[in-house]
């Protein structure tokens, strides 16, 4: 027998309004009364939450960014009493200070939920056993597959990032049919296998969910074709719930968006006008049923556009576009964000540097790679190489530290960056 | 008794030391010796110069990142055994060579030995007390 939330996927269009509006309200009630930042932001519009009677109402109320969660660090977006948490997460912030989400008991059941249903729009079924190969932690990949698939009833293997031939060991002896990790991780893993001359061909793994970062139809066909899985894009950011907000059907014509708890909406990012559907602008999501840490019109950066024609697995959710650019300068590398003002600010604490830098990303084959290009000046300048090649590292570990994330730094004459009229140009992506 | 080195950063691209040579060119700057360390992603050009001061005016103002320190110029006896006696005076005596490179004396062609030392000073002192001849600027470009 099906699982009932299948079914929620089929729903139809007047009943799924219904309930979006009925979610939406009691979720703008709960916001004006229990959260400061959302009551000043009501009373400044003029807006009172029960001036939203139609879905179309939502665009009167104002916008939630990136900044507002960071102005509230760690918990002044809570909508309900700390005893009530159950679970932190928290993704890399812009100042060193993460962005940190909180889930309570009722939050974790529907995030589950979220990811049962894409693994279950992807064929999984409770018979299948399905390695998680996102970093666990605070990072929202593991933990969100982890209890997606356990929802399912899956065999859940918790393996977690690196050690790629452990990897494919355990693919091969644990007979996995299911395999999550971000697109440059499985790459990197067939590339493994092909060297260690493994054929994923002949293990059991039929499908894999791919995300935590951008990836393209190209990229899709590549691994298709080469590991002979089916290769599916899962979507979601931890500020909404994390993965498992929207994902690829059968079709793979666009990501079905679970819009029963998370309601988007595309908008102009300069102007904030919402769009006609099929139009291309700012994704920006509501969450209606989340108690924790509700969110009202948080803004993705992410661009992308939504298509309500049925699609012909037969899903009415609407779906949205691959996201494949972003509003902002925010990049995504291996799974972690990345605004170039982090690298700023890690600069700006190594004494005496200057914050001349490029950053240049590569996708090498198999993972995205980060060049940091400094700007060496006078006063930094040694004679002695030894002491040029710990400023370098002394600039690498912080940036590891502070970001998490690895980054080659490269030394470089002051002027080879291209100053570009008025704001220079910090980030050269080179990823295809 | 100390000799001042011009020290250039590098960028290891196609073309940069040829720039640098031409920067000192165009200022009319004599080089009198040259040593380059080099790494995968960056090198360091150090030169004696006849016109330190000058030259790293130039350089500067075409952005290129320099400064001025000092090294120590030996003269070494041309025959076997030469370069081990100055090393193991400095080894006796305990300092540490961050860097050396050497240059012919353009009067006899006598071997010189440019050090960079951690402790310059403990360095020449016990090169002294060995009767190690130490040379000046103006020996130097004389």
């Amino acid at each position: 027998m099906m699982p009932d939330y299948y079914l929620k996927d089929f729903v139809d269009r007047n009943a799924l309004e219904a309930l979006q509006l009925q979610r939406m309200q009691e979720t703008l009630q709960r916001l004006y009364e229990n959260v400061a930042f959302y009551r000043q932001a009501f009373d400044q519009a003029g807006l009172k939450p029960s001036d939203l009677r139609c879905l179309a109402d939502l665009s009167k109320f104002p916008f939630t960014r990136k900044a507002d969660l960071r102005d509230h660090y760690p918990y002044g977006m809570l909508a309900v009493p700390m005893h009530d948490i159950v679970r932190v997460h928290a993704s890399s912030g812009t100042t060193g200070k993460p962005t940190v989400v909180c889930y309570t008991k009722r939050d974790l059941e529907i995030w589950a939920e979220s990811v049962s249903r894409v693994f279950s729009m992807g064929g999984v079924s409770s018979k299948d056993i399905v390695m998680i190969s996102y970093g666990y932690g605070l990072f929202t990949g593991g933990l969100g597959a982890h209890y997606g698939a356990e929802a399912l009833g899956c065999s859940v293997i918790p393996m977690g990032g690196g050690s790629t031939e452990k990897q494919l060991m355990l693919i091969k002896d644990f007979g996995v049919n299911v395999l999550c990790c971000t697109p440059s991780f499985f790459i990197h893993i067939m590339e493994e296998a092909e060297k260690k001359g493994f054929d994923i061909r002949q293990t059991n793994l039929r499908v894999g969910f791919f995300g935590a970062e951008p990836w393209t139809e190209e990229m899709r066909q590549r691994i298709q074709t080469q590991s002979g899985i089916t290769a599916r894009d899962i979507f979601g950011l931890s500020e909404i719930i994390g993965p498992g907000v929207s994902a690829d059907c059968p079709c793979c014509a666009g990501l079905h968006i679970f819009e029963d708890h998370y309601y988007p909406e595309i908008i102009d990012p300069d102007s904030g006008e919402v769009k006609e559907p099929g139009q291309e602008g700012e994704l920006v999501f509501t969450t209606i049923s989340k108690v924790g840490m509700p969110l009202l019109r948080y803004r993705t950066g992410d661009i992308s556009s939504l298509c309500y024609d049925k699609c012909e697995c037969g899903r009415t959710l609407v779906r949205m576009e691959k996201v494949r650019r972003r509003s902002d300068d925010m990049l995504i590398i291996r799974g972690v964000n990345l605004y170039p003002s982090q690298i700023e600010s890690v600069l700006l604490s190594v004494k005496g540097t200057e914050p001349h830098y490029q950053l240049l990303v590569r996708r090498d084959r198999a993972m995205d790679e980060l060049e940091v290009q400094v700007e060496v000046t006078a006063a930094v300048f040694s004679d002695e190489v030894k002491a040029l090649e710990s400023l370098r590292n002394e600039i690498q570990n912080k940036i590891k530290q502070i970001i998490g994330l690895s980054a080659k730094v490269t030394l470089v004459e002051p002027g080879q960056i291209e100053r570009s009229t008025g704001k220079a140009k910090r980030v050269l992506d080179l990823r295809k | 008794m100390k000799v001042r080195q011009l020290s250039i950063f590098l960028e290891n691209r196609v073309g940069r030391l040829a720039g640098v040579a031409q920067l000192l060119g165009e200022a009319g700057i004599s080089i009198r010796a040259l040593s380059v360390a080099d790494t995968n992603d960056f090198g360091i050009l150090r030169l004696l110069v006849d016109d330190i001061v000058k030259a790293e005016e130039h350089l500067r103002r075409n952005n290129v990142v320099c400064r001025i320190n000092n090294v120590t110029v030996v003269a070494v006896d041309n025959r076997p055994g030469g370069l081990a006696k100055v090393l193991t005076v400095l080894n006796q005596a305990a300092v540490n060579i961050e860097y050396m490179y050497a240059v012919a004396e353009s009067s006899n062609q006598r071997p010189l030995l440019v050090f960079r030392f951690t402790e310059g000073e403990a360095a020449v002192a016990a090169l002294k007390k060995a009767d190690i001849k130490i040379i000046n600027e103006e020996q130097l470009f004389a």
